[in-house]
């Protein structure tokens, strides 16, 4: 079955929608790290952004190091039938 | 103590004895009667007298087939949760096999919930082993077959490690007592290794993501609820407090997530998830203090309802289009909204977004290891708290239903699955919004608050900026993309090197071997050829000594007797 209705997210303009607001979402978000008293355990994690910039490079650095590693072990599919 | 008799009839005997007389039960009311199984167990768990206990003598020892306390009650009531779910979403299968075998696992993993000793533990041990490897070879395929075989033989291996344990540690204290045991010996080593196998410890972890995704679509969910959990209870049990659980538990959150993100069949990515969540649970257990073991217990609970929410969502996809690949799917969120929107509510409680269940569980482990100065095993958690989003907040909703579309259009999923999805959706937002009720069946008190300003606004950062993180490599094309192929895991050792290592010696040592026998062989006949001259019928010795043949076999065989004696 095959359609060829249109959706709201079909569109790649709508698509740029979504990206632009995360960026937004993700700036008010730290905004609060400015006017608010954390309560930490560690000296760092009051630093401004800590956890926004912690996010960020985690999910990046896992990303990126895991496609390295699918060099070394990405194997076809039958790989365990032959 | 006078108690009627179901009060204390060991939980999880009723679903059990259920399950061997389901195929007597009239084809229209079987649906009804399986889910009534798990109701009436919940409400016999309610009935429990505080404190209970149910002892019987066999062979001289005392086995405790009732024991209950406030962790063996909080795993029983979400094993009968999960168990009542998952026969609402496997409602529509009428495969007689496949439920038989659904009922005896979940009820023999809610009975080894209350054993009160290790040999009882051990019974229901085999016996979920057992009933659950059915699930997979339900699928009635090759690689189904084979992969339940490798699940069959783990598991069963594990059973046999916990029995060797048990004996030995029966011999050193004259107890089978299953209370904390702590790695003081040999015997308790030895169950400590076969709970690690149950839970997929790193380098004992591949029978998961082996034989999960070969099961079928509702066996799948039975199996993401039980087996690990139960090892999980067990370990808390026996081994709370030990350190080198915590280390094993950070290097579990951590490394199924790398997998996770270059796996291409979403079951295997959710069972490399599967796999990092266990991994929370184990330093929980490892932490050991009351406030961790609260954290583990809750993690557990509200685990099995989101990780099933997961497995149904991706499994009604499975069913509808037949695939759950990655690289095959995209855009279903058009014919399937209902199973997308449920499995965004998975998504974002195994994220643990504040409001969802994930959130109020995990921060009780994450406080606790913390507060207890493991700094450099936090920032690990906190590491695969960013992974999770990637691979199982964005990765399996975005491929199963956002992902390009390649225009399949299908049917949403049957009525039964999406009212199994239904409620354990509603259930994973209401734990999340509501925790109290949760907290108070946790096995300690607690006044924990999970919902701070500083917790709620950092859990937001981390969260939001780790899917900014997955937009910007998506945007730049960086993101590796789903391809057709499988990973390399520890299960190559014994899958693909340990058989060639044996063919190629077979191959080397075979010529030899031949040589060898070969050569036996021809000295053998040589010698009968020579018995046979002289003792033949025409033999000199036979016609000389009629009795020749007879008599030398007699001091043949005597002397061989003498060499064997003095050997």
């Amino acid at each position: 079955m095959k359609s060829n209705r249109k959706w709201w997210l079909d569109e790649p303009r709508n698509r740029d929608k979504l990206y632009y607001a995360l960026w937004a979402v993700c700036v008010l978000i730290i905004i609060p790290d400015l006017f608010y008293d954390k309560h930490t355990y560690h000296e760092f994690e009051a630093w401004f952004g800590f956890y926004a910039i912690f996010g960020f490079v985690a999910c990046v650095a896992l990303i990126l190091l895991a496609k390295q590693l699918r060099k070394l072990l990405k194997r076809p599919e039958d790989y365990y039938d032959r | 103590m006078i108690a009627s008799f179901s009060t204390l009839l060991p939980p999880g005997l009723l679903l059990i004895a259920g399950a061997i007389l389901l195929p007597l039960v009239p084809a229209r009311l079987s649906g009804a009667y399986m889910l009534m199984l798990p109701v009436l167990g919940f409400l016999q768990l309610l009935a429990l007298p505080a404190e209970a206990s149910v002892t019987i003598e066999l062979f001289g020892l005392t086995l405790e087939l009732l024991r209950v306390d406030r962790l063996s009650l909080l795993f029983g009531y979400i094993f009968h949760i999960a168990a009542f779910l998952s026969i609402i979403y496997a409602l529509g299968i009428r495969d007689t096999m496949q439920r038989v075998a659904a009922l005896i696992y979940a009820g023999a993993a809610i009975a080894a919930l209350f054993a009160g000793d290790l040999v009882t533990l051990f019974v229901y041990w085999e016996l979920t082993a057992i009933s659950s490897v059915f699930l997979i070879w339900a699928s009635r395929n090759e690689r189904a077959y084979r992969a339940g075989m490798r699940y069959l033989v783990i598991q069963v291996g594990s059973g046999v490690i916990l029995f060797v344990g048990l004996l030995l540690h029966y011999n050193e204290t004259g107890s089978i007592e299953f209370d904390h045991l702590g790695l003081s010996s040999m015997g308790t080593a030895l169950i400590f290794a076969a709970f690690g196998i149950k839970c997929a410890f790193p380098l004992m972890h591949n029978w998961l993501q082996d034989a999960y995704p070969e099961a079928t679509v509702t066996g799948t969910v039975f199996l993401s609820a039980f087996t690990t959990k139960l090892a999980v209870y067990t370990l808390a049990r026996g081994f709370a407090g030990t350190e080198m659980l915590i280390w094993i538990g950070a290097l579990m959150a951590a490394f199924p997530i790398f997998y996770a993100v270059i796996e291409n069949d979403l079951r295997r990515v959710l069972a490399y998830s599967l796999n990092n969540q266990l991994g929370f649970m184990v330093v929980g257990i490892g932490v050991g203090t009351e406030l961790a073991l609260n954290g583990t217990a809750a993690h557990a609970f509200a685990h099995i309802l989101y990780k099933a929410l997961l497995f149904m969502s991706v499994g009604a996809v499975l069913l509808r289009t037949g695939t759950a690949k990655g690289s095959e799917l995209g855009g279903l969120y058009k014919s399937m909204p209902l199973t997308a929107a449920f499995c965004i509510v998975g998504a974002a409680s195994i994220s643990a977004f504040p409001l969802f269940s994930g959130f109020v569980s995990k921060s009780l482990i994450m406080s606790a290891t913390v507060d207890n100065g493991y700094l450099w095993v936090w920032l690990v958690l906190l590491f695969a708290s960013a992974g999770v989003v990637e691979h199982a907040g964005i990765k399996v909703p975005y491929f199963a239903f956002f992902g390009p579309d390649n225009g399949t259009r299908v049917a949403e999923a049957p009525r039964s699955m999406l009212i199994a999805m239904g409620l354990t959706a509603f259930l994973c937002i209401a734990i999340g919004v509501y925790p109290a009720p949760l907290y108070l069946i946790l096995p300690y008190a607690t006044d924990y608050d999970p919902y701070t300003v500083t917790h709620v606004v950092t859990q937001l950062q981390l969260l939001l900026l780790a899917i900014l993180g997955v937009a910007v490599l998506m945007r730049t094309g960086l993101y590796p993309h789903e391809q057709r192929a499988i990973n390399l895991d520890f299960d190559w050792i014994y899958r693909k090197a340990a058989p060639i290592a044996i063919s190629t010696m077979v191959a080397v040592a075979a010529p030899v071997d031949a040589g060898f026998r070969r050569g036996v062989i021809s000295r053998f006949n040589r010698l009968v050829d020579g018995l046979f001259r002289h003792h033949g019928p025409r033999g000199i010795l036979a016609r000389t000594w009629p009795t020749g043949s007879m008599v030398l076999w007699v001091a043949i065989l005597l002397a061989s007797y003498l060499i064997i004696y003095y050997l």
